[in-house]
């Protein structure tokens, strides 16, 4: 079983409709989508759930009001600014507490608790092509990561009963937190970037986030004839660092009417919609030169 | 002033509004442009600025002093982000799970661990096009946003009367973003005319509610999508300030790092307006989040 992360630095790159695109072309596979910030797969694959548990990101720190003194030690030690005077009594800022415990640890009365915190869910699914793993953080909530890591582990989990040979991961934009923990130990990651200064901008930090993990990176550029020159550019980043180039996918108005209709691009073009030459086609081709280096590295 | 630009999806835009919007305003008041995408800052890009200052963020994380550590592992149990662990009696440290809480310290009977700094990520300022810029990248490999967002807005000066601070969010609704546009006067929401935007539009309307911010949409490459942006918005009575195109033209504007005011004249116009509109709003008396 291998892994294959889907990942762009940069939002808005077409990621997910790659990744759908996948999940369409591929056999015997689980899907997982890490994009537990703003998670859009399910629009696509239209998943049947079938459960659904709450996630326990955290906890965050009480204070018993009977208890309190007041006396502000807590609200002295606590480094995220989360402990406040109201009415005259020591409260906590849910919205700002890490649950460190160290109000717990350094409060003479004993009056704070640590209590847990569900900050979203995960859900287990199936889907047209496979089982789908997915997340909902909620708002305004952390550690994603941790979120990342439990739907991470849950993919594995039914790869591993049901003898799967791929796990399809959609990962999250950008580099911090949630990025790391999608790409800890996958086989190989395919990094879809645009022809643009921006896309250009995010595909090298984001490869090298991927390369300070020793995970095998390969690239693919979406809507490439909206800037043919810029294109050129980025497989010439890509040639110099030894980047393999997964393919060239074209700007296609039908990727938008076929997500309209809650269907992956190569779908629609099976269902015999123009375009045939279009974006499902060379997203075929990409999955076939992302198949290729798989079965290299397994190898 | 303080006007947040903000998405729940990446890519819808967010970096051309922000640079844009700051390049009309400039024309009138004195602007200040935070990149809070720590994670990927683009608005540079766009502006050219040559930075003058640098420094770097830190955080701090423990150290074990090994002579006087007896092994107890009380740091250890009490780290709530296992970033401290006891093998064969020896504390080892992941300085990349800790949140700096200082618990370890504080429980460590026999003074064994003291704080050293840790280099998260880094704050940049300068000026390009007029605008003071202010950039903060988070270090590749550091999980630590939220703390270069709040470094980033701190290079803004505290009394903000008479200029205007633009901030650029990263995009989602995480607690990077909510760094960055919390306490300020005003969110702008980009979003696409899309499914994807739709869906992910109502997640940072729900994040602009949480916080109580006074918000409007302006909706990207118009044209190229559906009408589930338009009717949700006006279902929810929420503003549309703006709509730019589809038009190939902008798109390889914008991939070769232009800027949109320079290169089309209506389009200047349309941010003009834009202005306008966030004006007439907040200087309205009626209730923040309330439209209509
Ligand atoms: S648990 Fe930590 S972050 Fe939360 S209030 Fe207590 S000291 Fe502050
Ligand atoms: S400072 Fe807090 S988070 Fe960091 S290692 Fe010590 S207890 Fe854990």
């Amino acid at each position: 079983m291998q892994e294959l992360l889907i990942i762009s630095g940069k939002g808005g790159t077409g990621k997910t409709s790659i990744t759908a695109g996948f999940a369409a072309l591929a056999r015997n596979i689980v899907i997982a989508d890490c994009d537990v910030d703003a998670a859009n797969l399910h629009m696509l694959l239209r998943p049947v759930t079938y459960h659904t548990e709450g996630f326990i990101g955290s906890q965050k720190a009480e204070i018993d009001p009977h208890k309190c003194t007041n006396c502000r030690t807590c609200e002295e030690h606590c480094r995220f600014d989360a402990i406040k005077i109201l009415n005259a009594h020591s409260v906590v800022i849910a919205m700002a507490c890490e649950g460190c415990g160290v109000c717990r640890l350094v409060c003479p009365e004993g009056a704070v608790t640590l209590e847990d915190h569900m900050s979203g869910h995960l859900f287990l699914s199936d889907t047209r092509y496979g089982p789908l793993v997915h997340a909902r953080l909620g708002i305004a909530e952390e550690n994603s990561g941790k979120l990342v890591a439990k739907v991470r582990e849950n993919a594995r989990l039914i790869a591993e009963t049901q003898d799967s040979d791929y796990i399809i991961i959609d990962g999250p934009p950008g580099t911090g937190c949630p990025v790391i923990s999608s790409s800890s130990g996958v086989d190989l990651a395919l990094i879809v970037t645009e022809p643009t200064v921006a896309g250009l901008h995010d595909l090298k930090r984001v490869h090298r986030l991927i390369d300070h993990f020793a995970v095998p990176a390969m690239v693919c550029i979406n809507k490439w004839d909206l800037d043919k020159e810029y294109a050129e550019e980025i497989e010439t980043y890509c040639r110099h660092h030894k980047i393999e180039l997964a393919g060239r996918i074209p700007f296609d108005r039908g990727v938008v009417s076929a997500l309209a209709k809650g269907l992956p691009a190569v779908d629609y073009e099976i269902a015999g919609a123009p375009q045939l030459a279009g974006a499902g086609h060379a997203i075929q081709h990409v999955w076939q030169a992302v198949l290729h280096r798989l079965s290299s590295l397994s190898a | 002033m303080l006007i947040t630009i903000a998405s729940g999806k990446g890519g819808t835009g967010k970096t051309t509004i922000a640079v844009n919007l700051a390049l009309i305003i400039k024309e009138m008041l004195p602007v200040m442009l935070l990149d809070c995408d720590v994670e990927e800052p683009n608005a540079h890009l766009f502006l050219q600025p040559s930075f003058t200052q640098h420094r770097g963020v830190f955080t701090t994380v423990p150290k074990v002093d090994e002579t006087k550590c007896d092994g107890c592992g009380r740091c250890s149990s009490f780290c709530a982000y296992g970033a401290i662990a006891i093998v064969e009696k020896q504390p080892i440290i992941f300085p990349e799970l800790c949140h700096s809480c200082g618990g370890c310290s504080l429980v460590c009977p026999t003074e064994a661990i003291t704080e050293i700094p840790r280099k998260i990520g880094s704050v940049e300022t300068g000026a390009g096009k007029g605008i003071q810029i202010t950039k903060g990248s988070l270090a590749i490999g550091s999980p630590l946003a939220p703390v270069v967002v709040n470094a980033v807005r701190d290079t803004a000066p505290a009394n903000h009367r008479g200029r205007v601070v633009i901030i650029d969010a990263s995009p989602g609704t995480s607690c990077s973003v909510v760094a960055a546009v919390q306490n300020t006067d005003f969110c702008l929401l980009v979003t696409e005319p899309t499914p994807f935007g739709l869906h992910d539009l109502a997640l940072a309307v729900e994040l602009a509610t949480k916080l109580q911010l006074p918000y409007g949409v302006v909706i990207n490459r118009s044209g190229l999508g559906d009408s589930g942006v338009y009717d949700y918005c006006s279902e929810a009575r929420i503003p549309i300030l703006m709509e730019i195109p589809f038009d190939t033209r902008y798109a390889s504007c914008y991939a070769k790092g232009g800027l949109l005011v320079e290169a089309f004249p209506d389009l200047k116009e349309q941010f003009h307006n834009l202005w306008d509109r966030i004006r007439d709003r907040l200087a309205s008396d009626k209730p923040p989040y309330a439209w209509g």
